[in-house]
């Protein structure tokens, strides 16, 4: 391939790479603030949880790869949910800002936590061989463990649309985002279903934490310094729309990867001026409700 | 069908309210007036200066932070507007104060104060006519975002701010060319302390004004205010940039008595501080942010020094215990206290 | 001749695909008690949402005394000289009762764009504001927390504040909503001694409350005028007799 074109393609993959797992992180965050209207800015904590506890696996415990995702996903899914009912619950009725405090509060904490347990210095994950290296997909060599990266989000993307619009669950969820009222009229236990959906999300965050330990390390500033970024693909796409928030992980994930390689000081300014000027011109997202 | 009988005002003034109307007159009258309580906080000041008089730099940086908390205070506690990029305006007006004497050589304190206020109030005036016109998780990532954006400008342009390395060789020239610096602090406490009073005084006034009720009743419900008529958006814009204004010379004041700026002025962090120093005295106050300022640098000051995640912890801890049970804050909780022993708390 | 205090042609407002007003022309004469009558969910708060400018409509045109202010924001309405009262109360909970009416009356007056006398310092405000307590008899709870008073008393608050605007359009959405029956009777009479210089209109589903106060009724009936008349031209007609089914002879329209 002539070099203009390679210099492209690098940058395209690796954004895409990048997309995913920003989106695999937001899409929880997404969905729990169009169903419940709650801020949880505790939600890059969670992600960070799920790095650290995947290198405890991986490197302590030698526990393979593939298991220890699995193993991530369902520990932090499972351990957010005495958050909700027993803190975020009390909240849910309250202002947007009580929100914001109460779940920076909690990071903050985490934050400190994982300071004392780990250090401040990157962890580091283990990775079998096999992803280590390149693989050829025809045209072009290109890193295993993106493609893997790559290969996990579109999954997960095709089992979440599955699940969201053919389940009844799926149903119930989109019904629940678009008038909580109506469907609590209906029948449908809204708290049962914020449960289900805020467990999903969470463990989905830690998936995608673990995921992105190799490629940018893991440390304790991890949770807030990433939380931008989750909080604006969750904005730009629009709250609780699966739709957006790919549509939205995409665009930033690879204009932020372009930004940061072409214009590696500053490069970031462009990320969020894009994001205030597509909030001014539509504040509820692209595929959020007003 | 009622005839014509018309109730227009007056009609129905008799002797039996005039008692009641004297004392809504009066009450109206009295609102702004002093309280005696409200000297402490000065006199604990003044007082401070002759008991720790080796402790003076340290308490500098408490009346900068007081100051940034009150202009926050303004904008969130009284106007409703939520902000998590208020450090913006600080940086600004820091930054203005630092490149004023280390890039142009011009080192006259007062005026670099003036220059970074306005500096930061134009940055106010035209973010928050944009901004404004958003409410709830919209604004709170609009201003989060330009707040970064600032920062990012910042790291974008080291050339002048210097990046993360920052501004040094900041050289202050004497206050009034007669009042020189000394190593303690001494001149900076007083100088910050007598900045601090003049422009509490000037937030206090706008508080207690026609305006200020305004500011309270958007923040209350901007429903009704936008049915009685208020233009709610320029109001909102007016003490945005008052607020930047202010934290604009809080940052000036940082810069002045530290001789060295970094880009963390801009920080998240800083904003984030900030925010939890006005939660924890008590929002919508004035006196909140004395209260949640002194008790937040206090704690940090002693508490940093054992371990920063330590003071990390306890600091999200504070504002989860605070969000769930002391929501007014120290001085909501003193009021509460104060109501259960008979007094009658005056907003 | 001069011009209607209200007229209202051809309004329509759709969200999304939901038509929730259609094609509605209504004209307010002076002095005019004009009740909006109709089943829920009719358009009726929205109607008002429309006049008062809450909401811009898809098509049509609202005009006040021949003026055209279809363009005009909420508040620029409000300053106009339209009033509104809302169904659940839209008061300043934190407040005292006399400050909630300043505040009415500073917006109006322009008062409150004075940002450096103190509040109590415009001895005419405070004065104005305590006119409009006395009018309603509530000089007693003037220094009362608002959100202390009984809801009855709130409702005369929301109504006091509409008046310190002095408008010229009132619009009153279910006054008696949520009061006790033992507390209606307070609205009731305030409305009876509202100046006939307002034109008013009132949303309202309990036909007593209709009778005794309107000269004439609009019915609306999914987002559309069903009819236009006076209250007995309202009852003989067929059409809202069907309606409101199974009311013949009733006094209550259909509540949700």
């Amino acid at each position: 391939m002539p070099h203009f074109a390679n210099v492209i393609v690098s940058i395209l993959f690796d954004g895409l790479a990048y997309a995913m797992i920003l989106f695999i992180i937001s899409v929880g965050l997404s969905i729990t603030m169009g169903l419940m209207g709650f801020v949880n800015l505790a939600h890059g904590a969670f992600a960070m949880a799920g790095g650290y506890l995947a290198v405890t696996l991986t490197r302590s415990w030698g526990v393979p790869f593939i298991p220890s995702l699995v193993i991530t996903f369902l520990v932090v899914g499972a351990a957010s949910v005495p958050f909700e009912r027993l803190l975020y619950a009390r909240l849910y009725m309250a202002g947007e800002l009580d929100q914001v405090l109460l779940t920076i509060g909690l990071t903050l904490m985490a934050i400190a936590g994982y300071t004392f347990f780990y250090g401040t210095q990157p962890q580091s994950m283990g990775v079998p061989s096999y992803l280590t290296g390149q693989i050829d997909l025809g045209f072009r060599e290109f890193p295993a463990y993106r493609v893997l990266m790559i290969a996990v989000g579109a999954i997960l993307i095709a089992i979440l649309w599955y699940g969201f619009e053919r389940t009844s669950i799926g149903a119930k969820i989109r019904a629940a985002v678009d008038n909580r009222r109506m469907a609590q009229s209906i029948g449908i236990n809204v708290d049962r279903l914020f449960m289900l959906t805020f467990a999903v999300g969470g463990g989905l965050a830690a998936l995608g934490g673990a995921l992105a330990v190799y490629i940018m390390g893991i440390t304790p500033t991890f949770a807030i310094q990433y939380l931008v970024l989750f909080l604006i693909v969750v904005s730009v796409g629009g709250l609780g729309s699966i739709k957006g928030t790919v549509l939205a992980a995409l665009v930033l994930g690879i204009f932020d990867n372009a930004g940061k390689y072409l214009y590696p000081t500053g490069g970031a300014f462009f990320i969020y001026a894009v994001t205030v000027l597509l909030l001014l011109l539509r504040p509820s997202g692209l595929y959020g409700r007003e | 069908m009622a005839e014509s009988n018309r109730a227009s005002p007056g009609a129905y003034r008799e002797g039996g309210t005039a008692e009641l109307r004297a004392r809504a007159v009066q009450f109206m009258a009295r609102r702004h007036r002093f309280r005696l309580a409200e000297a402490a906080p000065w006199l604990l000041a003044i007082l401070a200066f002759f008991l720790f008089p080796d402790r003076m730099a340290f308490g500098t940086q408490v009346l900068i932070m007081v100051l940034f908390a009150v202009s926050l205070d303004l904008i969130l506690g009284y106007a409703g507007i939520m902000s998590l990029g208020h450090a913006a305006f600080f940086g600004i007006g820091a930054y203005t104060a630092a490149l004023l004497s280390a890039r142009l050589g011009w080192n006259e304190p007062i005026t670099g104060l003036f220059a970074a206020a306005a500096l930061a109030a134009l940055i106010g005036f035209i973010s928050g006519w944009f901004l404004l016109r958003y409410r709830g998780l919209t604004l709170l990532m609009l201003t989060l975002a330009t707040a970064i954006m600032v920062l990012e400008f910042g790291n974008a342009r080291a050339d002048l701010t210097g990046g993360y390395d920052g501004v040094n060789g900041i050289a202050i020239s004497p206050l009034f060319g007669v009042f020189d610096y000394d190593l303690y602090g001494h001149t900076y406490y007083i100088y910050s302390l007598a900045v601090l009073f003049i422009l509490f005084l000037v937030v206090r006034q706008i508080v207690y004004s026609p305006f200020g009720q305004a500011l309270i009743g958007i923040r209350e419900n901007v429903r009704r205010m936008h049915a009685i008529g208020s233009p709610v958006h320029w109001r909102l814009v007016t003490v945005y940039t008052i607020g930047a204004a202010i934290a604009g010379v809080a940052g000036a004041l940082f810069a002045q008595s530290n001789a060295f700026v970094t880009l963390g002025v801009l920080s998240f962090e800083r904003s984030a501080a900030v925010l939890v120093m006005l939660i924890l005295g008590g929002t919508g106050r004035l006196y909140g942010a004395f209260v949640g300022a002194i008790v937040y640098m206090v704690l940090e000051d002693n508490l940093a020094k054992l371990s920063p995640a330590f003071w990390e912890f306890g600091v999200g801890l504070l504002l989860v215990l605070a969000v769930l049970f002391a929501r007014r804050g120290l001085l909501g909780l003193i009021e509460d206290f104060g109501r259960l022993i008979g007094e009658r708390p005056r907003r | 001749m001069t011009a209607a205090p209200l007229e209202i042609r051809g309004l329509c407002k759709k969200f999304g695909a939901l038509h929730v007003a259609r094609d509605i022309s209504l004209t307010l004469e002076h002095g005019a008690r004009r009740a909006l009558i109709g089943p829920n969910g009719a358009g009726k708060t929205t109607l008002v949402n429309l006049i008062t400018g809450v909401f811009a409509p898809s098509a049509g045109n609202v005009l006040l005394d021949g003026n055209d202010i279809t363009h005009l924001s909420e508040a620029q309405r409000a300053r106009c000289g339209i009033a509104r009262t809302f169904q659940i109360n839209q008061l300043f909970g934190d407040l005292t009762v006399i400050e909630n009416l300043c505040l009415a009356v500073g917006e109006r007056t322009g008062a409150c764009n004075q940002f450096w006398r103190p509040a109590g310092a415009k001895r005419a405000v405070t004065d104005e504001a305590l006119d409009y307590l006395e009018s309603l008899q509530l000089v007693e709870d003037a220094l009362t927390l608002v959100r202390k008073l009984p809801y009855g008393r709130q409702r005369l608050v929301e109504i006091a504040i509409a008046l310190a605007q002095r408008p010229k359009l009132l619009l009153l959405d279910e006054p008696t909503a949520g009061v006790p029956s033992s507390e209606t009777h307070l609205i009731l009479d305030t409305i009876d001694r509202l100046d006939r210089g307002i034109a008013i209109l009132i949303i309202e589903h309990d036909m007593d409350v209709v009778f005794r106060f309107a000269d004439r009724i609009t019915v609306l009936v999914a987002g559309k005028v069903l009819i236009e008349g006076t209250p007995k031209e309202i009852m003989a007609d067929e059409r809202v007799r069907a309606v409101y089914l199974g009311q013949e002879g009733g006094r209550e329209a259909p509540h949700g």
